[in-house]
């Protein structure tokens, strides 16, 4: 900018008429409006609004004029600019949206490509099933007891009021440890939980005793030597076979749905009396034992009865109660449960014990972490 | 234990029109489990027919297929092109001119079975030649039925082709078969189902007619002498308690046993064989005492039932010879001559034969425990056996003697004997003093006294409402003979129920007052689990057992705590006796299945128990069962058990990251396994240190760490599979792994996080280069770094490790990244400087370190 010139004459500046000026003006639009990348507007900018442009000279010269006509070229040289100053703006953000416009499509990828690179884990369906029924007996208040997978023999057997002649008792059903008279088995059956939790608690007892037992069948479609139990037991004052009944309901809705119906009969087993044993409506057919309804074929899931045995259950046999120190006069109890890898397989159509041991990723992976 | 309608229908009242499937689910609801159902769902034509000729061609695959030609009589349906029958048979068990049992197209057989002409075997079948178990007759699927052999020639005789098969076999009739409960030996006999069926239905009044209400002439002197002379009584347990036996003489040995007793028996599943023995059968199945026939012209003694001498050897009716325990109770001749393994299976010598003419009944009662040892023992399980070891009546033995010898007497034409024995040795029954609200308060239904009285009348029981202890709730209560289950307050409960129905008790959840949640370490199981899964590990469950041989494969040293491991006497397989010590030992099966199921890339883990006796086992006591046992020897108890820590543990090989599209893969490393125990820890909120472990096996030694807590208790180890125990085990070169001890995490992380507090100035970066000996670990420049830091520390973070020319052979240059910062300022840099300073100098002090 140059200051006020007060050494010469005040002469008239040719830049400053107005036909120059709109020319200016003109000019400098039509390159502004030309301009078709952000390159060639900052190219305009510079020639139409730098230090060097017609403008920019002409405002200089305003200086150089007399007081009387400074103030209208003054208005004049201003106007022009600001014309010109307000296309670049525009223009500016004409030509920014589409740069930004551009980019966008321009980083436009295939999101269909594979986007997992790390391999993703799973838990395994029959801690997961477990894991389910605990939790929602931990729910009702029960909690969650464990015992040692190799155990003493007479917590096993002896102490459940399964003696000495009992066949279960025998090296064809039961993993002895050697020497066969060490006093120790691979557990049969959670129950030797529901026995040390006895002899170490004072009632009120409601557990719920989830994990691994043993038996020496072979493997095959429906056996495996090691499998997996679920197993309740209730001891407190008062409790009759209808809380029994009303627990095994709370399982078997958790497991297959509200308001699946249950039916039990009589049964036996020496831990137990009176002992019970206990149906629930089949959830494939509901009960109509067909695969659809008014079909002949029969439902696969239950084999056409409408029913599915859940397992055996009863009150704690008072020898047992007295066994862990507890007054079968004072306390009753309850005991039930059931083999995890048969629910695994009514509940998610596992079709056989192979899978389940195997332990092949694809079969895991099926279930991600929750059942 | 079968049951066909009609013989049920003889003893109690059944509605008529009643099927099979009613009667079994009306025992079901007493608590009678059904097991199958026979017969009666057979629609003809199922015929007679005669063998007339047969081609026999071995197939392809080896088997032979006869071509036959069978006269079906009037059924012929090819008869009209002037042919007899032409049906294609696979069994090879028959000869031309044998009577079989055919079922022709248009038949239907047990399940639906609809029959009809088809080709097979490159000829068209017109029908198929019956064996047992298409029939449901048994389970026999050898070979097919010749009538010759299952009903005997006398049978056979007045049958020829196109008979009726149905009718001829009894298949029309519906013949149920119940799952006894081993509390319930009364219920192998139709005695009991019928008096059971006869509870279904509201016990009627007159509605059941006991088969065992006969009248028995009383016993006497001359009767055959028995001598009982058990010297070594089972748990104080008389080995025999009773033993009625009774002569009949002159029976007629070609005499076979009638037709409906023989059609009986087959739909019992039962082979008949002669009268002498189809009787002794006969009368066991109807009301559940087992009866022995022995020929009496093959005694020379008194009967003596007495325990067997040790070496004593007895061959039995199977033609097997038994060596005999000392526990084993005997029947013998004259206490020397081997007659029978008492309740189980009688000897080949005194076996009744066809020209038997006098014959001994045995009606005995021997003790549950000793015919279930000796059954066991000698892996010899009879229809005598399973009926003592579930107790047999103890009053029946004189009545099933009476009805045997009625039926000898009428079918085989002999006579009795005036002799009668009866060694009775039984006590008793004592009554029970029941409360009667007792069976409400197990059940949970009101059950009122009379209501209660009724049912154990029903049952057979004798309730006396005066006498001792006999109150307004106490009554005395002897159950019947029958019934050996009956024994206290809860037994009669289940009665009650029973017959009231189980499916009247209602439904009501319990409401514990008091429960706490998981346990910290149950919570932490989970994590751990779900934290593997996080890291990618898939969860797996393998069988806990290993080999002899695999400590050795995993190289474990000869004083290696891991070699001692629990045996098992009966292991699934002689391969693997051993139970794991480490979860790796099985987890690595699981890893080898995968990769030999085409799955290259592959992370599995697993957490479970491994088992850890410190030295030999010890013998576990078993206390007694009469009440809890003395705190002495609980305390023996569960010390016996061998130690069982949880691990978990992790294998992994082939891609840890997939190549894509992003660029080449990135194979799992020695630090993925380290990294997955970190991550773990880290969710715990467990600090853990990570060393060098140049000699822990099956790790490589140089590529495995140790992982310990900050006071220096070891937690477990990660790192990469020694190149030898991948050889020896076939796993995937580079394999890593990693096992820990999951109690060691849950009391680790027992105590509650306490929260530190943060800064929020800003912080101070600055970085470092030292040079140190190539051998110093980085963990220990690490450590050195913190201790000479100071407190302002934040972060130490090594961005950059370079061993080459620039340093120096023998040595590395480790760039650190070190982030300072206060709690109450912006530090400057001059404290920055010398905080740095103090670090690089403790590293100097401590490794040797040099700045670059």
């Amino acid at each position: 900018m140059s200051g006020p010139n007060t050494n010469y004459d005040p002469v008239e500046v040719a830049a400053l008429e107005p036909a120059a000026v709109q020319a200016a003006v003109d000019a400098a639009l039509a390159a502004i409006a030309a301009a078709s990348s952000l390159d060639e507007l900052k190219a305009a900018r510079t020639a139409h609004q730098g230090e060097k442009s017609p403008l920019a000279l002409a405002n200089r010269e305003i200086g150089a004029l007399p007081p009387s006509a400074k103030a209208e070229a003054g208005k004049r040289v201003g106007q022009a600019r600001g014309r010109v100053g307000q296309a670049l703006a525009a223009r500016q953000a004409e030509l920014e949206a589409e740069r930004d416009e551009r980019i966008l499509v321009e980083e436009r990828v295939d999101v269909t490509v594979p986007a997992l690179r790390r391999r993703l884990g799973a838990r395994h369906p029959i801690e997961l099933v477990a894991q389910r029924l605990v939790d929602s007996f931990v729910g009702m208040g029960w909690e969650v007891a464990e015992g040692p997978e190799l155990e003493a023999e007479w917590l096993n057997f002896d102490a459940l009021n399964l003696g000495p002649d009992h066949p279960a008792r025998q090296m064809q059903d039961t993993f002895f440890l050697d020497p066969v008279d060490s006093g120790l088995v691979l557990r049969t059956h959670t129950s030797p939980v529901q026995i040390r939790t006895m002899l170490e608690k004072e009632p009120p007892i409601y557990i719920v005793a989830p994990g691994k037992v043993f038996r020496t069948d072979d493997l095959d479609a429906t056996h495996t030597p090691v499998f997996h139990q679920i197993e309740c037991l209730a001891v407190d004052k008062g409790l009759t076979m209808a809380h029994l009944r009303g627990a095994i309901d709370a399982f078997v809705q958790i497991m297959f749905g509200e308001g699946t119906r249950t039916r039990v009969r009589a049964s036996y087993f020496p831990f137990t009396e009176p002992s019970m044993e206990t149906d629930f409506v089949c959830f494939a057919c509901h009960g109509s034992g067909s695969t659809t309804p008014g079909s002949a074929a029969q439902c696969r899931t239950c084999g056409g009865s409408g029913w599915i045995e859940l397992g055996g259950s009863g009150m704690v046999n008072r020898k047992v109660l007295a066994a862990c120190g507890i007054d079968p006069d004072v306390y009753s109890g309850f005991a039930f449960g059931l083999g995890i890898e048969r629910a695994l397989m009514l509940r998610h159509g596992v079709q056989g014990m192979h899978e389940m041991v195997e332990g092949d990723v694809r079969f895991s992976q099926q279930f991600g972490m929750e059942v | 234990m079968r049951m066909p309608l009609s013989w049920l229908a003889e003893y109690t009242d059944v509605p008529e029109g009643v099927t099979g499937a009613q009667v079994a689910a009306a025992l079901v609801s007493v608590g009678i489990e059904e097991e199958d159902l026979h017969g009666g769902d057979i629609t003809g034509p199922l015929v007679v027919g005669r063998v007339l000729e047969f081609e026999e061609q071995v197939q392809k695959n080896g088997k032979p297929i006869r071509y036959c030609v069978v006269d079906v009589g009037q059924h012929g349906q090819m008869l009209t092109e002037g042919k007899h029958q032409e049906i294609v048979c696979g069994a090879t068990n028959f000869e031309v001119g044998d009577l079989v049992v055919v079922v022709l197209p248009g038949g239907v057989l047990p399940g639906g079975f609809e029959i009809s002409a088809r080709k097979t075997y490159g000829r068209v079948s017109n029908g198929m030649i019956c064996a047992e178990d298409e029939i449901g007759l048994g389970d026999d699927h050898a070979g097919i039925i010749v009538l010759d052999e299952l009903l005997g020639a006398e049978e056979v005789a007045g049958v020829k082709p196109g008979d009726d098969a149905i009718a001829l076999l009894g298949l029309g009739e519906e013949t149920i078969e119940a799952n006894v409960t081993p509390d319930r030996g009364y219920c192998f006999s139709v005695r009991g189902l019928a008096r059971e069926y006869w509870h279904s239905q509201g016990s009627p009044a007159g509605g059941y007619r006991d088969p065992a209400l006969v009248e028995v002439p009383a016993a006497n002197e001359t009767g055959y002498r028995v001598v009982i002379d058990d010297d070594r009584p089972l748990g104080g347990v008389a080995g025999c308690d009773r033993y009625v036996a009774r002569t009949i003489r002159g029976i007629d040995p070609t005499r076979p046993s009638p037709k409906w007793m023989q059609k009986r028996l087959t739909q019992m599943g039962m082979r008949p064989i002669s009268l002498a023995v189809d009787v002794t059968n006969y009368v066991m199945l109807a009301v559940g005492q087992p009866l022995h026939a022995f020929d009496v012209d093959k005694l020379s003694g008194s009967i003596v039932v007495r325990r067997a001498r040790a070496g004593e050897k007895l061959t039995t009716l199977d033609d097997a010879e038994r060596a005999l325990d000392p526990e084993d109770l005997l029947i013998t001749d004259g206490g020397e001559h081997l007659l029978a393994i008492a309740g189980v299976m009688g000897g080949a010598s005194s076996e009744v034969d066809d020209s038997t003419t006098n014959v001994l009944v045995e009606s005995a009662h021997f003790d549950p425990t000793s015919v279930a040892r000796s059954s066991r023992r000698h892996k010899l399980v009879t229809e005598a056996s399973k009926r003592f070891e579930r107790g047999v009546d103890p009053q029946l033995a004189p009545a099933a003697a009476q009805l045997a010898v009625d039926l000898l007497v009428r079918y085989g034409g002999g006579t009795v004997d005036e002799g009668v024995t009866d060694v009775d040795h039984t006590t008793p029954r004592q009554p029970y003093l029941l409360d009667v609200t007792e069976p409400g308060r197990i059940v949970g239904v009101d059950y009122s006294r009379d209501r209660v009285l009724e049912v154990l009348r029903v049952l057979g029981c004798v309730v006396e409402e005066t006498g001792a202890g006999t109150d307004a709730t106490h009554v005395l209560v002897t159950p019947p003979s029958w019934r050996p289950d009956l024994v206290d307050g809860p037994d009669y409960a289940e009665e009650v129920a029973r017959i009231e129905g189980y499916n009247d008790i209602p439904s009501v959840i319990p409401t514990p007052t008091e429960g706490h949640g998981l346990t910290h370490g149950q919570h932490v199981r989970r994590v751990v689990a779900d934290a593997l899964a996080a890291a990618g590990c898939t969860e797996v469950l393998t069988y806990p057992f290993v080999s002899d041989g695999l400590a050795d494969e995993l190289m474990l040293a000869a004083d290696d705590d891991r070699r001692h491991a629990v045996r098992l006497a009966n292991p699934i397989s002689e391969e693997r006796p051993l139970m794991r010590t480490t979860v790796l030992s099985t987890l690595v099966d699981a890893l080898r299945r995968n990769v030999a199921r085409g799955h290259k890339d592959v992370a599995v883990s697993e957490i479970g128990l491994v088992f850890r006796p410190h030295g030999p086992v010890a013998q576990a006591p078993i206390p007694g069962v009469d009440g809890r046992p003395d705190h002495a020897l609980l305390a023996r108890l569960y010390a016996a058990v061998p130690d069982q820590p949880r691990h978990a543990a992790l294998v992994a090989c082939g891609l840890a990251e997939q190549a894509g599209w992003w660029g080449p893969g990135r194979t799992v490393d020695w630090s993925d396994a380290v990294a997955a125990v970190q991550t773990v820890a880290a969710a715990l909120a467990v600090p853990v240190v990570v060393a060098n472990d140049r000699d822990r096996a099956p790790w490589h030694p140089g590529r495995c760490a140790r992982i310990s807590l900050t006071d220096g208790t070891i937690v477990g180890w990660a790192g990469e599979l020694h190149p030898k125990v991948l050889a020896a085990l076939d796993l995937p070169a580079r394999t890593v792994a990693a096992e820990f001890d999951v109690d060691v995490l849950t009391a680790a992380s027992a105590e509650p996080v306490q929260a530190r507090q943060f800064s929020t100035f800003p912080p101070a970066l600055t970085d470092v280069a030292l040079l140190v000996d190539v051998d110093v670990p980085a963990a220990d420049v690490e450590a050195a770094l913190r201790r000479g830091a100071g407190s302002d520390l934040e972060a130490v973070t090594l961005f950059d490790v370079y061993e080459g020319e620039q340093v120096g052979s023998g040595h590395k240059s480790l760039a650190y990244r070190l982030t300072f910062r206060a709690p109450d300022r912006t530090l400057t840099t001059e404290e920055v400087n010398r905080f740095r300073d103090a670090a690089v100098g403790a590293a100097a002090e401590a490794v040797g370190a040099t700045q670059r």
